[in-house]
């Protein structure tokens, strides 16, 4: 069999440009993966017309002053900001195509806010050729705003608890410059009870005070309550995350590597596979050697062993140079090998397969590629887009093809996410599976 | 059927001397072969000697192929028996078995191994000389001519020094000349004392080379003798033997 395996390698040698679309394909892939999660996404790049008067962006609330500059740059930061002169140019860089969008941000939007008494707005424009691109914009301004929105939602909360505070338990208050000494509800409470104590129990006025005693400790109370309930309307819903499974997710880049290595060793293996062992056939040599040179079990063993060790030491090198953009952890690089070598076993028995099916080469390569695009697509199907019984549908097929589980499997390896020997032991099963099928298959591949 | 002798006393050869006949170096006993309903082949038996060349001819479909591709032990038959073990022969697919990105020493090389030579170097070295291609060694097959092509494929076919080997259709795809290349390097092989039994479309051709020709029809052997000797049997010695092939089959109703 090593003769047989020696022979693959040398014809693989003298394939230049099979060899080089093996090679390049993966690094290719792991570039851009590694492009695409170091340096994150494009900010869009939007106009911005701020017609707030300089130095007008402070605002007075509850005598203290409040930067609104500082939440308008959040939004900056956000996106690529084009500072303009005028609504005109905004509208026309939007409508050139210079810009996704404009920003307009009018001169009384802080009085607005200063006020309270009517919503301060912001005035977006959007190109909306691109739907995409629209989508974009607005997301990214919609999200600012609502951020920007909860950040003052929060300091307007938190004014006025200060003033329910000093309204309640009393102190000193400025304003334009002047300080006033507050009473409070609690100490007029006390000073009443004392005037109260203080009259003949005859006097009518007792139960005129006591009634007022009475309703300064009623709103002291309640008042007491109320900064719980500014809270929540400040912050109606929070996002408390927590983990169901024990182990975790994946993290976003670890499923981005392993999506990566593992869509290279799908298409590298089930290539390899089924077109060495297409190409027997093609030289008519399968039959020669089938005569007694070599069994068919032990040809189709060289073939799936050649395409898995090619297609492992490819996906090897690739998490190596993914390693250089996102943080792996070299101490799982055993299991990185193990999860590799399972899934390139489970891609290469499915990749004799076709090949013993299809008997060409061409024809195979066409099989291996029509098949492993839509089982990739499958795989990664989220639940929740489609409908239960679709879903479940997806699963079932995913669960008969070698990439889900080459893909947990290796998720797993790479960040400790969820167990791995459930999808090991899923890959071997398959394994055999596509084995005994691509065997079946070679009874009448002469 | 007409089955040919398992030990034959004498066997007729080119120029009509006779020489005495050693045991048969490959006997095959009434093999039959059905695919599905139809017979491919009906109980045909054959013998050859050493230094014998034996033509299997017939129209199209008439189990040939298949019954060479018992004898080197690629199909299995449904009854009858094969004396040797297909390790044991050489065997010359039609197209030849090969691998383009390989060379030709390559190639000789890997099956040598594979055969598991003793002596694999040279056992190249011999195959390359005997099949006149050692200039050729280190070309890829993938850029031979389709009859330097066929020597390679002959070439391993003879690479573990079998005393048989068998050939189908070896000379289909040779213009003339390659052909005649093969030819000379085939009756070399015999000359050396090689049993070859091969399969052809080329009537011609087996009357020229041939020592005995076995004539197959609908899977049935319906002749096994020395091409003259058919010409004789169809009282046609005049017309040549093509035309005394023609009539044969035509009066036994193919």
């Amino acid at each position: 069999m090593r003769w047989l395996l020696l022979k693959d390698l040398q014809i693989l040698r003298r394939s230049p440009l099979l060899v080089a679309l093996l090679v390049v394909y993966p690094i290719v892939v792991a570039v851009l993966i590694g492009l695409a999660l170091s340096r994150g996404p494009e900010k869009p790049r939007v106009a911005i017309l701020n017609q707030v008067p300089e130095g007008g962006e402070v605002i007075s609330l509850g005598g203290e002053e409040v930067d609104t500059s500082r939440y308008s740059q959040q939004l900056y930061d956000a996106v690529d900001p084009v500072r303009v002169g005028s609504r005109e140019e905004a509208r026309e860089l939007v409508r050139d195509g210079d810009v996704l969008g404009a920003l307009i941000v009018p001169s009384d939007i802080t009085s607005k806010l200063q006020s309270g008494l009517e919503p301060a707005t912001v005035e977006v424009l959007y190109n909306a050729e691109d739907p995409v691109k629209a989508q974009l914009v607005r997301d990214t301004i919609k999200s600012q705003v609502q951020d920007a929105n909860a950040a003052l939602g929060r300091k307007f909360t938190g004014v006025a608890l200060g003033e329910l505070d000093l309204l309640v338990s009393g102190g000193n208050f400025s304003l334009l410059g002047r300080d006033f000494a507050v009473l409070g509800l609690g100490p007029a409470e006390r000073i009443l009870a004392q005037a109260r104590a203080s009259l003949p129990p005859s006097s009518p006025v007792r139960g005129q005070i006591q009634q007022v005693v009475d309703f300064a400790r009623f709103a002291r109370e309640n008042l007491d309550l109320s900064d719980e309930v500014l809270g929540s309307v400040a912050e109606p819903i929070r996002v408390d995350a927590r983990v169901v499974d024990g182990a975790g997710a994946t993290a976003l880049s670890s499923f981005a590597v392993a999506l990566a290595v593992t869509v290279s060793l799908m298409f590298v293996t089930l290539l390899l596979a089924a077109g060495t062992l297409a190409l027997e056939r093609e030289e008519n040599a399968f039959r020669r050697l089938v005569r007694g040179l070599v069994s068919r079990t032990a040809l189709l063993g060289e073939k799936i062993g050649l395409a898995a060790l090619c297609s492992l030491v490819v996906a090897l090198v690739m998490l190596a140079g993914l390693a250089l953009f996102v943080g792996l952890e070299w101490s799982r690089a055993p299991l990185w090998v193990a999860a590799a070598a399972a899934g390139a076993l489970g891609f290469a028995a499915m990749g004799a397969a076709i090949g013993a099916l299809a008997r060409e080469v061409r024809a195979a390569s066409l099989l291996a590629f029509m098949i492993s695009l839509p089982v990739a697509f499958v795989a990664l199907v989220p639940s929740g887009t489609v409908s239960g019984a679709v879903y479940d549908a997806t699963r079932v097929v995913s669960a008969l093809f070698p990439f889900d589980p080459a893909l947990t499997a290796l998720g797993a390896a790479l960040d400790g996410s969820g167990g791995m020997l459930l999808p090991l032991a899923h890959l071997l099963v398959l394994t055999l599976a596509f084995g005994a099928a691509a065997r079946l298959g070679l009874r009448r591949f002469g | 059927m007409i089955q040919t002798p398992a030990t034959p006393g004498t066997a007729a050869v080119e120029g009509g001397a006779e020489r005495s006949a050693p045991p048969p170096v490959l006997e095959a006993i009434g093999l039959s072969k059905r695919f599905g309903t139809r017979a491919a082949l009906r109980e045909v038996s054959l013998a050859t000697h050493r230094g014998e060349l034996v033509a299997i001819v017939g129209p199209n479909g008439a189990g040939k192929t298949t019954l060479l591709s018992i004898l080197a032990g690629e199909a299995r038959a449904d009854a009858g028996t094969v004396s040797r073990p297909a390790a044991e022969i050489g065997w010359v697919p039609q197209q030849p078995a090969l691998y383009g990105r390989l060379t030709v020493a390559e190639n000789l090389r890997l099956f040598a191994r594979l055969e598991r030579c003793d002596d694999v170097a040279g056992a190249v070295d011999r195959m390359l000389a005997q099949s006149g291609l050692a200039e050729r060694a280190s070309d890829r097959v993938e850029t031979l001519s389709g009859g330097n092509r066929q020597r390679v494929n002959v070439a391993i076919g003879l690479l573990s020094d079998p005393e048989v080997l068998l050939l189908d259709e070896p000379s289909t795809a040779l213009d003339p000349r390659q052909r005649e290349r093969l030819w000379e390097f085939l009756r070399g092989l015999v000359d050396a004392g090689t049993a070859i039994v091969y399969s052809t479309h080329q009537v011609q051709e087996a009357e020229r080379h041939a020592h005995r020709v076995l004539v197959l029809a609908d899977g049935e052997a319906v002749y096994s003798g020395s091409p003259r000797d058919l010409e004789e049997t169809v009282g046609a010695s005049g017309l040549g033997f093509e035309a005394a092939f023609v009539e044969f089959l035509r009066r036994r109703g193919h």
